[in-house]
């Protein structure tokens, strides 16, 4: 599996409230809740990326809530992976539960810079940065991680058991 | 190599006998919770899964009480989800309007979880829990569906903090500010994954209702859990506490005394922490040494001591009293103690929701409710509502809360340029009446 794209830099402790606000949660419609993603901290977010672009964040990624709906957010709004110094925890299981891409990489997560195309190999946990010419290694899933990922996601996991 | 209290209790609900932090593990669950804002999501989930009923009808719980009574026609729907599917799945566990409380609050409060228990919910302060010497995180949706289905659930084994208590808080420190004092010392990415487990002799001076309100923002550190030992204030507060059914084990005549030696064996389990248990860190704290405490904009971690935020003569538009934090009985009492025979500034909104219906029947017993309405303080139905920005106390632009609330950060009570300050009920009810934040030092 692999992602490429262009990349959206943010900083630490990007929280659930702002991912996606607590005010459209009662939204069920998964199209119209994306369109709100990040809003509060980049208006022009869910205008200004393509699909299969990459944010990378700092550290703390996603504390806060609970709400899946913020990873779900994120993927629906054609991020392909999230690059970041550490996750808050219930985004971390989350993320992977729902089948969004994430790496937890300090050293890509700091020398990445806004608008640089990056390419992304899940299985080898290669990060190429094209735009400065670097390669960074990052940490493989364990592999009860890696086969929900593969699957999809956890329902597909327990379907599948 | 020992374990801690909280690997204990994981590894009693998978077929090892003994757990070390980082091991991925699939763990049986005893209680799966949900809200009107994540339990629609995993309801939906749960459909796609080959399976039609919930794995024990009698361990899920689901709980209204985001944006009800609801806000608008789409929380409606999303109630109505609800209530459709805990009827077909013969959920007696489903609290509506009427019957509902702010569900970390109510949880406690219906004895629905027991020292030794290993809970989820899909709501972060499902950590609240852990002051009953049980095993609580939170969770997202997708999860909830997969623990509703299967009664299961993974996790990696966290390590932990251990969080060492002496000395006895000063009359007017809560749990509240040993907890965001502790935040603002660790960050909020201080515990990240680890739980956080706390200890000493400094432990029987707090009540359940701090020991509730600690656990409950250990997920504003970036905890895992947290968790406190089982000791006489537990018991106590277990037995009282008893579900219907649970009651039902001890036979009609059995008195307080009885039902307390039972917990642990009857009903629930008690774990403690081994000697040899690895910690990645320890914090000794003095209890005796904390003041009130208030987190500044626009993070729980940003604190400052109640003397240095009235240097600063923050003037507030709003300050709200309630939430899973702060909306127990002991709360209402202490915003009571001030608001009595005090009027709530000009320009101030101040904004009071006992957690549940009991609470409320309780304070209004207690003639709290009478206090906090000649006060010139609104009393609300038990929601969440404010907290996360949802409706009964949204901000404007620029305004300013004071709130015994969880969380700051940007446009998490409104507008994005609006700012909440956490506190406890004491420097929340002074701030209401000052007009700017302040503790309650200043009035009493």
């Amino acid at each position: 599996m692999e992602a490429k794209g262009k990349t959206i830099k943010y900083g630490d402790n990007i929280d659930t409230d702002i991912i996606i606000p607590a005010r459209y949660l009662n939204i069920m419609d998964r199209k119209e809740l994306a369109s709100h993603c990040m809003e509060d901290l980049d208006a022009d977010f869910s205008k200004r990326i393509n699909p299969g672009d990459i944010i990378i964040a700092g550290s703390n990624f996603g504390c806060g809530s609970s709400r899946e709906h913020a990873p779900q957010v994120i993927k629906d709004s054609g991020i392909s992976c999230v690059i970041a110094k550490s996750f808050a925890r219930i985004f971390y299981r989350n993320a992977i539960n729902i089948g969004l891409p994430i790496i937890e990489c300090p050293e890509a997560a700091k020398a990445i810079e806004e608008g640089d195309e990056v390419e992304i190999n899940f299985d080898t946990g290669d990060i190429k940065d094209h735009t400065k010419n670097v390669c960074f290694k990052s940490q493989p899933f364990p592999e009860f991680l890696q086969k929900m990922i593969n699957a999809g996601g956890l329902i597909n996991y327990i379907n599948e058991k | 190599m020992g374990m801690t209290m909280s690997q204990k209790i994981l590894a009693a609900h998978t077929d090892k006998k003994e757990l070390k932090a980082g091991e991925l593990i699939e763990a049986d669950i005893d209680l799966v919770l949900g809200n009107d804002i994540t339990s629609p999501v995993a309801i939906r989930e749960m459909g796609k899964i080959k399976a039609d009923k919930v794995y024990d009808k009698d361990k899920v719980v689901l709980v209204m009480d985001h944006f009800v009574p609801n806000k608008d026609i789409k929380s409606a729907e999303n109630v109505k989800t609800c209530r459709e599917f805990a009827c077909s799945q013969c959920i007696e566990k489903f609290y509506d309007v009427g019957r509902m409380g702010i569900e970390h609050a109510l949880i406690p409060e219906q004895g629905l979880c027991l020292p030794g228990d290993l809970i989820i919910g899909a709501d972060s302060h499902t950590v609240t829990y852990g002051a009953m010497g049980a095993f609580s995180t939170g969770v997202g949706s997708t999860d909830m569906a997969a623990a509703m289905a299967t009664g299961k659930l993974w996790f990696k084994v966290p390590g932990a903090i251990k969080i060492n208590l002496k000395g006895k808080p000063g009359k007017y420190v809560s749990g509240k500010d040993l907890i965001l004092d502790i935040i603002g010392r660790i960050g909020v990415d201080g515990a990240l994954y680890e739980s956080m487990e706390f200890a000493g002799e400094g432990v029987a001076e707090l009540s359940m209702d701090d020991r509730l309100a600690i656990c409950n923002m250990a997920i504003e550190a970036g905890g895992k859990n947290g968790i406190f030992p089982v000791d006489e204030k537990t018991l106590d507060y277990a037995a009282r506490h008893l579900s219907k059914k649970n009651r039902g084990l001890f036979g009609e005549n059995a008195d307080i005394e009885e039902i307390k030696k039972g917990i642990g064996s009857v009903v629930g389990k008690i774990y403690e922490a081994d000697e040899d248990a690895c910690y990645e860190e320890v914090l000794d704290i003095d209890l005796s040494k904390l003041r009130p405490t208030v987190s500044f904009p626009h993070l729980p971690s940003n604190t400052r001591t109640i003397d240095e935020a009235e240097a600063l003569k923050v003037k507030i538009d709003q300050v709200v009293i309630g939430s899973c934090t702060n909306g127990r009985i002991s709360d209402m009492r202490a915003a009571a103690e001030v608001l009595k025979g005090r009027k709530v500034a000009d320009n101030v909104r101040c904004i009071v929701i006992p957690a549940t219906q009991e609470i409320y029947l309780q304070s209004l017993r207690e003639g709290l409710l009478e206090i906090f309405i000649e006060a010139g303080a609104v009393v609300s139905t038990p929601t969440c509502g404010p907290c996360l920005g949802g409706h009964m106390g949204i901000l404007a632009d620029g305004e300013r809360c004071v709130s015994t609330t969880n969380r700051n950060f940007v446009g998490r009570m409104g507008a994005k340029t609006s700012e909440v300050y956490l506190a406890s009920p004491y420097v929340a009810a002074t701030s209401a009446v000052s007009g700017f934040i302040a503790g309650p030092e200043s009035v009493m």
